[in-house]
Formats: C-alpha cells, sequence, structure tokens
C-alpha cells in the first residue's frame, strides 16, 4: 500500500509537470509579462531593457525552469488587470468556487447512492423508473438551461432563494470566505449547486445502477444467497463494496470535471469564484492570470484524482494486501 | 434409511419473452438421510438448475411451476422467503464450480465465513471465529486463525475450494448440493477435493448430491446415479450397475465418451449431434434424433421412468 501510494504521487507529480509545461507554453508565447508590469504607457527601448532584465530572451528551456521554479515558491506571475500577483487573486476567488463544488459534491453523493442502489435493487418498481427516466432528462439538459430555469421558478416567480451572488460571507482563518456559516450564504448556495450538480448527478447514478446490477448477477453474490444472509447484508456488503471500486474510478475524475464546469455555472450566477474570474481574464487578455486558473484548476484535478486513487486501494484488498493493481 | 429430500414431479420453467420453456421436466428424485446421489449430463442438461431449484434460488427468469420439493418432510417448494431463508445455507448447503468467483474478492474470508454462522445461530463473535477455525481445520487449511484475516486473491483455486466446503459445513447442513465442484480446478488437485468431499459426508453422514458432467467422478463417490438428458432423468440406480451396466442408450454413450485408460486411443465423444437447446426439444423422447435405436414409438411418445429387469429404473422404450 505504501509503494502503491507514492507511485500515485509520483503520477500526480508528473502530470502537474505536463500542465505547468503546457501553461508555461501559452504564456510564453501569447503573454507580454512586460505589459504585465509596467502596462503600456512605455518606449520601446525601455521595454526592450526590461525584457533582458527580466531575462525573457533566455532560450524556452531556462525560462520554463525559472518559471517552475517560482511556480513552486508560490509564484504564478502578476496579473495585469487586478495589478497583484496572480496567486494572491486566485486565493481570493477559489473558496467561493472550492465551496460551489463541495456542496455540489456532496449532492452528487449524497443522492446517487442511495438512488443508484435502489434502481438496481429493485429495476421494475416505479419509483426506479421514474429515477432513470428522470436522469435522463437530468443529462440531457445543459448546465445554463437547468440553471434559468432555477432561476425562473424559485427566484422570478416564488420569489424564495437569491439568483446571483454569495450571500453574506464569513472569513475564516484570516483569508477563507466562506458562505457556509451564514443563512445567507448557504441560501445563495443552494441553486448553484443544484445547477451543478445536475449533470454528474444522473451520470452517478446511471453509473452505480448498471455496476450494481452487474455485480448483482456475479457468481459471489448468487452464493451469498445461497449461504442464506440477510437480503440487506448481501446488497450493501457483498453487492455495493463491490460496486464501489469501479464508481470510485470513473467518480473521481467525474468530480474533477465539476471544477471545470463551475465556469458556467458561475457565470450564470455571477457567481465571483475562479470560473468567472476566468472568464473575465480571457476578455482581458490577462494572460498570467489566464494561465494560472489552468495550472491551479490542473493541480485540483490532480490531487483529487490522487486521493480518489487511494482511496481505491484502501477499498481493494489486492491493492492494500499487495500493492497490485 | 429415513428420507431426506424427495423431488415429487418437479417441473422448472423459464419464462422468456417469447415463450416459456421448460428446463425440468417432471423430475422425481429422492436422498436419503447420509446418502450420496450423483446427477451427471453434459451441460445444459439441466442438472444446475434442478440443484438451484432444491432451495429455491432459479436465476431470473426461471421458476418452479409445479411439483414438490419434500424435505424432512415438508414441502419446502412453497416456503416464503424468510423461512426459506433458514434452510439455505444452513440445512443445505451448496458449493459453487468456480472457487474464484463464488468468494466475494472484497472481504476477508473470516467474514465470508462468519456471516454463515450470525445467519443462522446466536452466537459471539469468539464462538463464530471459533467455530470457523475448526472447520477450516477439518478440510485441512493450515494454521486457520491467521488464514482468517486473509482475502481470496491470497489463496490458490483448491484452497480456495477447501476454504467453500468448509463454509458449506459451517452450520452442519444434512444435505451439500455440489455443483461441479472440481470442473474448474486443475486436474491434479481434483481428486483431493473429492475425496476430502467424500470423507467429510461419511464422518458426518450427510447427504450429498453430487453434480457433475463426469461420469468417472461420480462412480467412486456415490452410492447412486441419476442421468439427466435435456431436463429429465433417463437413468436411475445404484452407481456400480449404472456405470458398468448401463441401459440407456445415453448412458452407453457417455460412458463410451469417457476417456478411456492411458494408451488407448479412443474417440472422446461418441454419440452424434448435440444435446438440443431447450426450444428444441423434440416430441416424444427427448434423445430419439441422437439414438441409434431410435423408433416409430420414440417420435411419438415419451418413455417413462420405468423400473426395468435389473432393478434399474430407465426412460426408455426399448429396455426391457
Ligand atoms: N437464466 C436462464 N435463462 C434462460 N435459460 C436458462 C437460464 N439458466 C439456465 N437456462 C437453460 O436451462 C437449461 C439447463 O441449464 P443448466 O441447468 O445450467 O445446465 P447444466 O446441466 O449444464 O448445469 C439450459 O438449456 C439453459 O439454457
Ligand atoms: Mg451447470
Amino acid at each position: 500500500m505504501f509503494a502503491f501510494t507514492v507511485k500515485r504521487i509520483a503520477q500526480g507529480i508528473l502530470v502537474m509537470l505536463i500542465i505547468s509545461f503546457i501553461g508555461f507554453g501559452i504564456k510564453h508565447n501569447f503573454g507580454d509579462p512586460v505589459r504585465e508590469l509596467v502596462g503600456e504607457r512605455v518606449t520601446p527601448e525601455e521595454r526592450a531593457q526590461i525584457r533582458e532584465k527580466l531575462g525573457l530572451n533566455d532560450p524556452f528551456m531556462v525560462q520554463y525552469v525559472r518559471f517552475l521554479k517560482n511556480a513552486v515558491q508560490g509564484d504564478l506571475g502578476r496579473s495585469f488587470f487586478f495589478k497583484k500577483p496572480v496567486t494572491e487573486v486566485i486565493a481570493a476567488k477559489a473558496p467561493a468556487t472550492l465551496e460551489l463544488v463541495f456542496c455540489a459534491s456532496l449532492i452528487v453523493v449524497g443522492l446517487s447512492i442511495p438512488l443508484g442502489i435502489y434502481a438496481a435493487i429493485h429495476p421494475k418498481k416505479l419509483f426506479s423508473r421514474l429515477i432513470m427516466g428522470g436522469s435522463i432528462i437530468g443529462v440531457s439538459m445543459p448546465v445554463f438551461l437547468t440553471a434559468i430555469l432555477l432561476i425562473y421558478i424559485f427566484s422570478v416567480e416564488l420569489g424564495w432563494l437569491p439568483s446571483f451572488g454569495r450571500g453574506e460571507t464569513v472569513t475564516v482563518f484570516g483569508f477563507w470566505d466562506s458562505g457556509l456559516l451564514t443563512k445567507e450564504g448557504l441560501r445563495h448556495l443552494i441553486m448553484p449547486s443544484i445547477a451543478l450538480s445536475s449533470i454528474m448527478l444522473p451520470l452517478f447514478i446511471r453509473l452505480i445502477r448498471s455496476e450494481m446490477m452487474e455485480v448483482l448477477e456475479s457468481e459471489y453474490v448468487k452464493y451469498a444467497w445461497a449461504k442464506g444472509i440477510k437480503p440487506r447484508r448481501v446488497w450493501y456488503v457483498h453487492a455495493f463494496k463491490n460496486t464501489l471500486l469501479p464508481v470510485i474510478t470513473v467518480g473521481g475524475v467525474q468530480l474533477g470535471i465539476m471544477v471545470a464546469f463551475t465556469i458556467l455555472t458561475e457565470t450564470v450566477f455571477q457567481w465571483q469564484g475562479m470560473g468567472s474570474m476566468f472568464i473575465e481574464s480571457v476578455t482581458r487578455a490577462d494572460t498570467a492570470l489566464m494561465v494560472s486558473y489552468i495550472v491551479v484548476v490542473g493541480a485540483i484535478f490532480v490531487v483529487v484524482n490522487t486521493i480518489v486513487d487511494i482511496i481505491y486501494g484502501l477499498v481493494n484488498p489486492v491493492v492494500r494486501v499487495t500493492g497490485r493493481k | 434409511m429415513s428420507e431426506l429430500l424427495k423431488i415429487k414431479n418437479l417441473n422448472v420453467d423459464f419464462a422468456l419473452r417469447e415463450r416459456t420453456l421448460r428446463a425440468i421436466n417432471d423430475v422425481s428424485i429422492s436422498i436419503d438421510k447420509g446418502e450420496r446421489l450423483g446427477v451427471v449430463g453434459e451441460s445444459g442438461a439441466g442438472k444446475s438448475v434442478l440443484g438451484f431449484s432444491i432451495i429455491n434460488l432459479i436465476s431470473k427468469p426461471g421458476y418452479i411451476d409445479s411439483g414438490q420439493i419434500v424435505f424432512k418432510g415438508e414441502d419446502i417448494s412453497k416456503y416464503s422467503y424468510d423461512r426459506m431463508r433458514t434452510i439455505r445455507g444452513n440445512q443445505i448447503s451448496m458449493i459453487f464450480q468456480d472457487p474464484m468467483m463464488t468468494l466475494n474478492p472484497v472481504l476477508s474470508i473470516g467474514e465470508q465465513m462468519r456471516e454463515t454462522v450470525f445467519a443462522h445461530m446466536n452466537v459471539s463473535k469468539a464462538k463464530a471465529n471459533e467455530i470457523c477455525v475448526e472447520k477450516l481445520k477439518k478440510v485441512y487449511i493450515p494454521s486457520p486463525e491467521k488464514r482468517l484475516n486473509q482475502y481470496p486473491h491470497e489463496f490458490s483455486g483448491g484452497m480456495r475450494q477447501r476454504i467453500v466446503i468448509a463454509i458449506s459445513l459451517l452450520t452442519n447442513p444434512d444435505l451439500i448440493i455440489a455443483d461441479e465442484p472440481t470442473t474448474a480446478l486443475d486436474v491434479t488437485i481434483q481428486a483431493e477435493i473429492m475425496d476430502l468431499l467424500l470423507e467429510l459426508c461419511k464422518t458426518d453422514n450427510m447427504g450429498l448430491m453430487l453434480i457433475t458432467h463426469d461420469l468417472s467422478v461420480v462412480s467412486q463417490v456415490t452410492q447412486r446415479i441419476a442421468v439427466m438428458y435435456a431436463g429429465t432423468i433417463v437413468e436411475l440406480g445404484d452407481t456400480a450397475t449404472v456405470a458398468h451396466k448401463p441401459q440407456h442408450p445415453y448412458t452407453v454413450g457417455l460412458l463410451g465418451a469417457l476417456p478411456q485408460r492411458a494408451g488407448s486411443e479412443k474417440r472422446l465423444n461418441q454419440i452424434p449431434g448435440v444435446m438440443p437447446g431447450l426450444a428444441k426439444i423434440p416430441a416424444g423422447c427427448p434423445f430419439s434424433d441422437r439414438c441409434s435405436l431410435v423408433g416409430d414409438i420414440c417420435r411419438e411418445k415419451r418413455p417413462q421412468l420405468l423400473e426395468k429387469t435389473n432393478g434399474i429404473r430407465v426412460a426408455c422404450h426399448f429396455v426391457e
């Protein structure tokens, strides 16, 4: 298990290197660090001097290594628009996005497991058919449409829920603006979380159902029935534990992808997170910020996947005991 | 000897989309207490379906259409689900074909053994562990206490089948149904497992229904043999007679199909054709389209399983 964990982490680092390389490539070709530093009202001669001083005339690889060194120390460059280090900008926006993804993940995991299991165990029951029918609608409806429908029903017509912004936030640990601790903050989270989860939830339900149905047909489940043990134990211990393995692998990737889906959700709900920041940085040609977003989201993705892989190892005795996979 | 299990006129159907097919056709058979019965036939004959129908665990869309399964004097085929659960894995245990598939890969051996104990006995965990260790010793698993915490992938195929046998012994059942228990194993291990099963049945006076497609396996272990073909029993009698002086043309063919002693170059399959699928079983005698003795009556009338002159029951119009 130790060797397995080390291997997963090493793989994660490798992926991060590739992402940073691509990110740096974009920045190197399209970005203009001089403009980021001094703005546009500087003469070409001064510009050339600054370029030389910043080492922008060095070979690509030398610059990339310098970029990596700085990045490891938490320096990803300066934002042209905000006139601040990009890490500061991102750190200020990240809590909004992470809390949104967290709530959406809770919805996805909390609902897909019971619904998926139910639909697998009782495939013929009316409620299962409703779940499966609903999930098809859910998958095929674009996020922005779901979001707009939610806003129309719950904000415009019923007036129950706020349609934009984060509401009241509280700063915790000195840097984290949290909306989870106030009633208004939570109320603002409801619709964006639902909208964000609306694609993943049906996918997860269908994934869990189909994996579970396959496991229920297996010999070891049939054997468990033949041993005369209680149905609950056959379903939740014998079948579900085996269902979890493939679900963890696929599901981890999907939850990571959700970070990317926040761009749409945040734009519709005017959610001041990294996603809307990214769209703005693109329109403002704020290259450093854009690239940093890609690198940071890549990092989140890699971390989530590494953790998911390690959890997989913990659930699967073949990995846990022998380190094989 | 007293009767343990009596199957009477059992019919099992599979309700498929287009039509309903009969997989077990009017089968009657019995097992006495402590008796070992072999059920032999080619793959697809209905042996597994027969075995599973005893504990009412036929895979969907199969169901018992009619007939009785009398176990210790009670017809268990009409038991409620919860009542049936007190029989399954308790008084009647099953051993499946492939030990690589029957044990759950993510649960330890201990968990898979204890759950069976807890399902049928009201005991503490310590007591349950004690029972598990005792049964693992019976099937000659070395250092059983340590083995309880291990997972299936840490055992060889033969060891896994021993563990499955140990699980089947946990509740001291009256009957074990073993469905091709050695088919998936290495040839070298097959005899070992068979000997173990025979030894355990003898010492504990357990009934055994041994399902196999290999006549040579049953003839060493069981006291009686039932030969199945296309969902019916075509020959039934004591092992010595059926194995050495078979009457039904199908059994004769099966015996001929056995690998001969080393050196002889006989062809393996001596029965022409293959067993028909459930939808294509001929009217009259189910074996008629492959039988060398076939006559007009065979195509019209299904032969009854009747006792013949040597005391064996045979379903054939031409056996006296
Ligand atoms: N779940 C099922 N659905 C439809 N037909 C089945 C099913 N299970 C078994 N059968 C049919 O029942 C017949 C007997 O099968 P089985 O008892 O498995 O044969 P075997 O003698 O090899 O154990 C076969 O023709 C098979 O096709
Ligand atoms: Mg079979």
